[in-house]
Order: C-alpha cells, then sequence, then structure tokens
C-alpha cells in the first residue's frame, strides 16, 4: 500500500491502482453521509478534485493522486456512504485507475513514512 | 486556545474523550468517541447529556417586589406576552430592534417573585447590557454566574432525571421548578433544543460535575456534544441565532409569528409598544417579502450554510440563501433551512448550487421530524 500527502490510499492490482482514503482521514472527517464518485472513462490529471466526501461536519474532496482514467468507481459508496468509516482501507475503496505510469508510486510514502506524517 | 473561556464541566468532557473546539467564546466538546452520527441517534432514542453551561442565565428581581412590574418592563423589549404567562412555566421570547430585526432569541420562566432568563452564549455579554439600559429602573438585573447549566434529552430523560429528583416526572412541557437533589436546589424546566422530551437544569458549579456523573452512570444516558446538539434542533426545525434569525430578520420572516401572542398584536391587549412594531405588526398584518422555510434536498448531498438557492434549474439571479444545512441522522437525509420569497407555496421545487450544480429540492413544512414534547 502507497500513501499521499492527501491521506489517500493505492494498491495495485493487476494493471489498475485502487484508491481510497486512510483510517485516519475517515476519523478526521467523521461520520460520513454522502458521497459523490466520477464517471467511469473520465480522464484525470493528478490534483484534480474528483471525489466529494460530505461527512456530518463537512465536505471534502479526494484528489487524483496520478495521471490517468478512472475505470470503475464503487457504487456501494453512494448508497451508504458509512462504510468510509467502517472499513475505510478495504470495502470502502473509491475508485480504481489506470495510470499512465505505475512507476509513479515509487515515489509515494509507504505505511512507515506515512505513519511518521500523521504522528 | 489561550482566550477561550472553559466551563465548570471542561475537565469531565476531557474525562470523557471530548473533542473540544472554540464555540461563542468557549472551549465546547464538537463530539465524544461515540461520534456525531451515533449521539444523534442515542439522544433519539435513550438519553443524552448536554453541556449548555456557556449560555447566559439572568434573574430579573423586580425592585418593588411586585413581578408583574418586571413583566411589564421585559414586555416593553420583547413581541411577546410576558405579563400573560403564568407562574411555574416557561416562554420562547426574542429581543428585537428598531427595525424590527432580531437581537437574540431567549427562554424565560415566572418564577413567582422574578423572572428567570436564558440566552444564547454569543449574545450574552450585549444581552444583559441590553437588559440593564433598559430595565434597570423596574429590575435588579443578576447575571447568573456560579451555576451550570445542562440539558437532558431524549424518550428515556424523565425516568434518568426521576431516578435522581422524582418530581421532575410530573413536570409537563415549558414547565419550571426547583426541585432538591441531595441538599441542592435544581432550577428545572421541562425544555429543551432536540424536539425531544427532556429537561434544562441548572445546577450550582460545585455541584454540577457530581450531578453530571450520577446521570452518565445510568446506561441509558449518554454525552453528547454540539455537533449532534445542531443536527438535533434542524431536524426539530428549530433556529440558530447568528445563522437561521439575526439582525437582518424580522421575526415574521423567521417564521417566528406563533411567539408573538395575541395580546402584543393588532387589537391585543397590549398592542405593540415594542422595539421594530411597526414593521413587526405591519408584517404579521401583510405577510412578510420572504420567509423562513424547510428545504428537503433530493438525492443525498447536502446543502450546506451559505448555498445559493434559485427559482430554476438554469439562469437567473439567486432568489435566497441556505441559512443552516446538512444531513438529518434521524430522516436519513439532507435537510436545510433557507429565506424564500414568500410567495413560493410549500411543495414547491427550487434549486440550490452545490459546488456549481444546481440541484432540486422541495420546501417542505418544519419539523423535519414530528417532536415528542411532554405536552
Amino acid at each position: 500500500m502507497k500513501y499521499t500527502e492527501d491521506h489517500e490510499w493505492l494498491r495495485v492490482d493487476g494493471d489498475v491502482v485502487v484508491v481510497g482514503i486512510t483510517a485516519h482521514a475517515s476519523e478526521q472527517l467523521g461520520d460520513v453521509v454522502f458521497v459523490e464518485l466520477p464517471e467511469p472513462g473520465t480522464a484525470v490529471s493528478t490534483g484534480d478534485e474528483i471525489c466529494v466526501i460530505e461527512s456530518v461536519k463537512a465536505a471534502s474532496d479526494i484528489r487524483a493522486p496520478l495521471d490517468g482514467e478512472i475505470v470503475e468507481v464503487n457504487g456501494d459508496l453512494a448508497d451508504n456512504p458509512g462504510m468510509v468509516n467502517e472499513d475505510p482501507t478495504g470495502k470502502a475503496w473509491f475508485f480504481k485507475m489506470k495510470v499512465a505510469d505505475l512507476s509513479a508510486l515509487d515515489a509515494m510514502m509507504d505505511e512507515a513514512a506515512y505513519n511518521e506524517m500523521i504522528g | 486556545m489561550a482566550d477561550l473561556k472553559r466551563t465548570v464541566l471542561y475537565d469531565l468532557h476531557i474525562a470523557l474523550g471530548g473533542k473540544m473546539v472554540p464555540f461563542a467564546g468557549y472551549e465546547m466538546p464538537v463530539q465524544y468517541p461515540m461520534g456525531v452520527l451515533k449521539e444523534h441517534l442515542h439522544t433519539r432514542a435513550q438519553a443524552g447529556l448536554f453541556d449548555v453551561s456557556h449560555m447566559g442565565q439572568v434573574i430579573l428581581r423586580p425592585k418593588s417586589g411586585d413581578a408583574a412590574d418586571a413583566a411589564r418592563a421585559f414586555e416593553a423589549l420583547m413581541p411577546v406576552d410576558v405579563l400573560g404567562l403564568a407562574e411555574g412555566r416557561q416562554r420562547y421570547g426574542l429581543f428585537t430592534n428598531e427595525a424590527g430585526g432580531i437581537l437574540d432569541d431567549l427562554m424565560f420562566a415566572n418564577r413567582g417573585d422574578h423572572l428567570f432568563v436564558v440566552v444564547n452564549a454569543g449574545c450574552q455579554d450585549q444581552d444583559i447590557a441590553h437588559m440593564r439600559a433598559h430595565l434597570s429602573d423596574a429590575c435588579v438585573v443578576e447575571e447568573i454566574t456560579d451555576r451550570a447549566l445542562v440539558a437532558l434529552q431524549g424518550p428515556a430523560a424523565e425516568a434518568a432525571l426521576a431516578r435522581l429528583v422524582p418530581g421532575a416526572a410530573e413536570m409537563t412541557f415549558m414547565q419550571v421548578a426547583i426541585l432538591d437533589w441531595q441538599g441542592v436546589d435544581l432550577w428545572i424546566s421541562r425544555s429543551g433544543y432536540t424536539g425531544e422530551d427532556g429537561y434544562e437544569i441548572s445546577v450550582p458549579d460545585a455541584q454540577a460535575r457530581a450531578f453530571c456523573e450520577a446521570l452518565l452512570a445510568m446506561e441509558e444516558v449518554a454525552p453528547i456534544g454540539l455537533g449532534a446538539r445542531d443536527s438535533l434542533r434542524l431536524e426539530a426545525g428549530m433556529c440558530l441565532y447568528g445563522h437561521d434569525i439575526d439582525t437582518t430578520t424580522s421575526p415574521v420572516e423567521g417564521n417566528l409569528g406563533w411567539a408573538i401572542q395575541k395580546a402584543r398584536r393588532a387589537g391585543g391587549a397590549r398592542e405593540g409598544g415594542f422595539p421594530g412594531a411597526a414593521r413587526i405588526l405591519r408584517e404579521l398584518a401583510e405577510g412578510p417579502a420572504r420567509r423562513r422555510v424547510g428545504l428537503k434536498p433530493e438525492g443525498r448531498a447536502p446543502m450546506r450554510e451559505g448555498t445559493q438557492v434559485f427559482a430554476a434549474a438554469e439562469g437567473g439571479a439567486p432568489i435566497g440563501a441556505i441559512t443552516s444545512g446538512g444531513f438529518g441522522p434521524s430522516i436519513e437525509g439532507p435537510m436545510a433551512m433557507a429565506y424564500l420569497p414568500a410567495t413560493l407555496a410549500e411543495g414547491a421545487t427550487v434549486y440550490g448550487d452545490v459546488r456549481g450544480k444546481r440541484l432540486p429540492a422541495t420546501i417542505v413544512p418544519m419539523p423535519f421530524l414530528p417532536n415528542r414534547f411532554k405536552r
């Protein structure tokens, strides 16, 4: 698993990257009540705001962690946003994307580095 | 958070794992480890305990010794029937300004030889100055600084409080009483800010923590933070001062005409005679141009405070804005309050601009969830 400074996790699954938010992020957000996902087929650039997460407290975004194309989104999240709090690194993945360059993941934080960042 | 004040229950909040945030000049718990959503649902299912000690508690004591003199003076500040309030009863009130705007909303009780008033935390300094400036001929305005204020809300509130204070069970909605707990006077009202049955209890600082711990030791009682307090009051259709009502909104625009009793209206025994009477009586007679309404957004996306509202899915200028909005855990969907043209009827569809997209919402009656007061 790799991590971004925006508290996303990335897991390589064959030729796609699965993306979600970390347990730390889900705790900070509080109870998630609404998730808006991108359309599959959308081309994205690193940093694009592509998902919206609304908790009982506020709205926040998920940014595209890499350049690529969204190939699949987790439709279950729209019906059951609370999954983000219950199983943030498992069932509550947000989207799968095909990335131009998988080696870009190498520069990202591993779990130890991420844990150090969040203290 | 160096400049922030703390309530006497601060140490208890920390011991309970409360997440402290700045609110109205105080460090207050926004949530406990249970989290906002579960705290909200717990309050609706059982009983929630809230620290509201940041609110201002004031006694108006008549200099003449005749409570009617205090009531008469207090009435001159509000479009509300104070003289007609029976002893042992509480009522909702509003301070208005000369332009008919709302300076604050409050609760006041007739306690026989004096009035007891509870005002919003963020407005208390200004409210006390306002009362001293206008009531000092008739009353001594006593700020109560040695008592905490807590709310116990939910269907199990009666059973829980009655274990400590048996007389609380006999009280009805908006009744007040001074009841004994272990030799201490508790100032109790059967009221609250959640739409549930429940109580608001003023307890001396010295006994506040022990009283709260006695309640929290009961299985059905959990501590509840400001986050759930906000979603509970919004489902109940209740206003938050500074958001849903303020100096730019009149009581009639704020859909608070119910708080203006017959005695103060045109043709009433004590018609007018409060700040802003000309505008407020006119709006009662002719209807206001805009009014606070409930909105039920379609889908799940919450429409937050500040969201611009439009009459159509495309084009046109905004017709109003959302003043409170969020997700209602008990109604399992988004809800909001907005000021919209009074010509729009319940059932009409309007559109909220959420991140650049206009999403439909229906004008609905409030409360969003039926209240369960013990009448």
